[in-house]
């Protein structure tokens, strides 16, 4: 065989794998985790989205910063199929068309999210809560003889751990503290094992040693996982962007600047955004 | 301690329709047949309120039409009393007397199975079952929530009720079904069939007990809570909440339906103010007063406010609806957790 027949049989088969789908894995055979281009929303005539474009790297921790109303929440929304956006492409891998799919097959999909607000489910135990999160057949006949194997048992008291939970573990959920739901809905997404984590200003209303923790948390998830955090706290994204990885920053709904936090932070129009004239 | 106390209620439950005949009348144990078709009735609306409190206290889900699901059960077995009259009616046919009235001169096509209990129980089942299928299917997709359901659910029983009384529907018009004579080929009225009725009542509600029991321990009924709580969240963690929520309808409609069959042969009438929203209002009351999200309130709730009324309609008859407002209002300002939380609350 030649060379060249041998190049076109890859090509036709790389081409073959990431033909659009709705359903099924993402695949990341160009190094893309998450592809966002001209992506534009309108609520009642306000722009909140206009025209909005990045990537995001398999493996990449990406953080998001901007002013009130630039358009981080709803950047999640679309991603995660709770808003439908009026045009632009949505691509998780090179394969998968966000716009085309329901909120729980994006879930299913592995695209994690967790809200700005905590939201657990607070009538349930701690342990019930990762438990429903826990990766696995999502269908209700299931769920009806569902039990957990060791297998799951062990990866339960793992997640307890990370989270700093494992003696809340039969507590009901309503009655954490503020920081302790925000862990939980955390290690709630991590029991899904998503392969992109989508974390929306994670750190609110934490101590500052949690808020440390947290941070240490996620670099550790870094090159398993994509991340994307959105967050207010600077310091936080200082701590979390260190000297090398990309930060972006939204403006009324377009991507104002990109680069390390350092670069960022010496834009001229990052300056006027977010100190004025 | 509490399964203790479970196996006590469900031994009593089937125990004492039997003082009936264990002892003769005048005896003080003696219950007489009054008080066993009393006994059997509120059977019947203790399996509606566990339905309800399935889909409202851990679904979330408030329906206020499970009285339509209740009457269809009780419509799809008066079908069948109405054939096993035979020719005993008024007018001596083989067709039941408000077709002969009518002067309809067959059976319209949706009696066909009307000779045959099986058929007619498989029937009373199905259609409530299908109709909470197709009906929940819609409105859960297009995510009808809240009170926008509850006030759904109100319409279509309302529907359901004017398409009933229509003497051109083939249920007997505003009379509906009654002067039943008959269960296979044994009188309806006899003690023994009276007896068996009620432990029948009996045995009905201890099984959708323990089904629901066992169904809201496992990890669908935490899923429905979940969904009850924080809908979104579930989406996001790759869950439908629709078939959840659809499931625990179905489920739920099966079970009031299966108490409207037990019930029409006990007080021998059904007709359509058994689908009047005052009747699932009613039902989601016995739920509320007995406890939500409970399994054993809403039983004792069924059974303390059908309880009260028995003794108001012979007190004060006009004052029952003042009184069921006042509890009504009462437990939702006082007690959110019903009898049960009352109970819990005194026990600490």
């Amino acid at each position: 065989m030649t060379p060249e027949l041998l190049e076109a049989g890859s090509e036709a088969r790389s081409r073959a794998l990431t033909r659009i789908a709705t359903a099924g894995e993402p695949i990341f055979n160009q190094g893309v985790a998450l592809y966002v281009e001209d992506l534009k929303v309108a609520f009642d005539g306000f722009q909140a989205l206009g025209g909005l474009s990045f990537t995001v790297g398999v493996g990449e921790l990406r953080c998001v910063i901007g002013p009130n109303g630039a358009g981080k929440t709803t950047t999640m929304d679309c991603i995660t199929g709770k808003t439908r956006p009026d045009s632009g492409r949505i691509y998780f891998g090179s394969n998968l068309d966000l716009r085309q799919m329901s909120e729980q097959q994006i879930a299913r999909a592995g695209i994690g999210r967790k809200f700005q607000k905590p939201t657990v489910f607070e009538a349930l135990t701690v342990a019930e809560n990762l438990e429903l999160a826990l990766a696995g057949d999502r269908r209700a006949s299931f769920a009806m003889r569902a039990r957990l194997n060791g297998e799951q048992r062990d990866r339960l008291d793992e997640l307890l751990k990370t989270v700093h939970l494992a003696e809340e573990r039969e507590r009901v959920a309503g009655l954490l503290s503020h920081g302790q739901k925000q862990w939980l809905e955390i290690g709630m997404l991590l029991a899904q094992d998503p392969k992109l984590l989508l974390l929306d200003e994670p750190v609110a209303g934490m101590t500052d040693e949690e808020t440390e923790r947290t941070a240490e948390l996620f670099l550790s998830l870094e090159g398993k996982h994509s991340l994307v955090v959105v967050e207010h706290d600077m310091s936080f994204v200082a701590t979390l962007a260190s000297t090398h990885r990309t930060v972006t920053v939204l403006h009324e709904g377009q991507t104002l600047a990109e680069g390390t936090m350092a670069a960022v932070q010496a834009d001229e129009k990052v300056i006027e955004v977010y100190l004025g004239r | 301690m509490k399964k203790a106390l479970l196996v006590a209620i469900a031994v009593l439950l089937l125990l004492v329709p039997l003082l009936h005949f264990a002892f003769p009348p005048g005896h003080p144990l003696h219950l007489s047949e009054f008080y066993v078709g009393l006994l059997g009735k509120f059977l019947c609306f203790a399996i509606c309120a566990l339905a309800l409190d399935l889909i409202w206290g851990f679904g979330g889900i408030l329906s206020l039409g499970h009285g339509l699901f209740f009457a269809l059960g009780g419509y799809g077995m008066g079908m069948y009393l109405m054939r096993q009259i035979g020719r005993d009616g008024q007018y001596q046919a083989e067709l039941p007397d408000f077709m002969v009235f009518l002067n309809w001169k067959s059976l319209p096509w949706h009696w066909a199975l009307s000779d045959s209990l099986v058929g007619q129980i498989f029937l009373a089942l199905a259609v409530p079952g299908l109709l909470a299928a197709v009906f929940g299917w819609f409105a859960f997709r297009s995510r009808i929530q809240g009170v926008y359901f509850s006030i759904i659910t109100q319409a279509l029983t309302v529907a359901a009720m004017l398409l009933f009384f229509r003497n051109e529907t083939g249920f007997g018009g505003n009379n509906g079904f009654t002067d039943f004579k008959r269960i296979a080929g044994l009188a309806i009225t006899s003690p023994g069939m009276k007896v068996g009725l009620c432990m029948a009542s009996g045995v009905a509600l201890i099984a959708c007990y323990l089904i629901a029991r066992w169904l809201t321990n496992s990890r669908w009924g935490r899923i429905l809570q979940a969904i009850r709580d924080a809908e979104g969240r579930v989406r996001f963690l790759g869950y439908d909440p629709v078939a959840f929520k659809l499931s625990a309808y179905v489920i739920s409609a099966l079970m009031c339906a299966l108490a409207g069959i037990l019930y029409v042969p006990q007080v021998g009438i059904i007709n359509p103010s058994e689908m009047s929203p005052a009747a699932s209002i009613e039902m989601a009351i016995w739920a509320a007063v007995g406890g939500r999200g409970t399994l054993l309130g809403p039983v004792l709730g069924a059974f303390f406010v059908n309880g009260t009324k028995s003794v108001f309609t012979v007190w004060w008859p006009e004052g029952w609806l003042y009184v069921l407002g006042a509890l009504f209002i009462a437990v939702t300002l006082f007690l959110p957790t019903g009898l049960v939380g009352l109970a819990r609350r005194f026990k600490k």
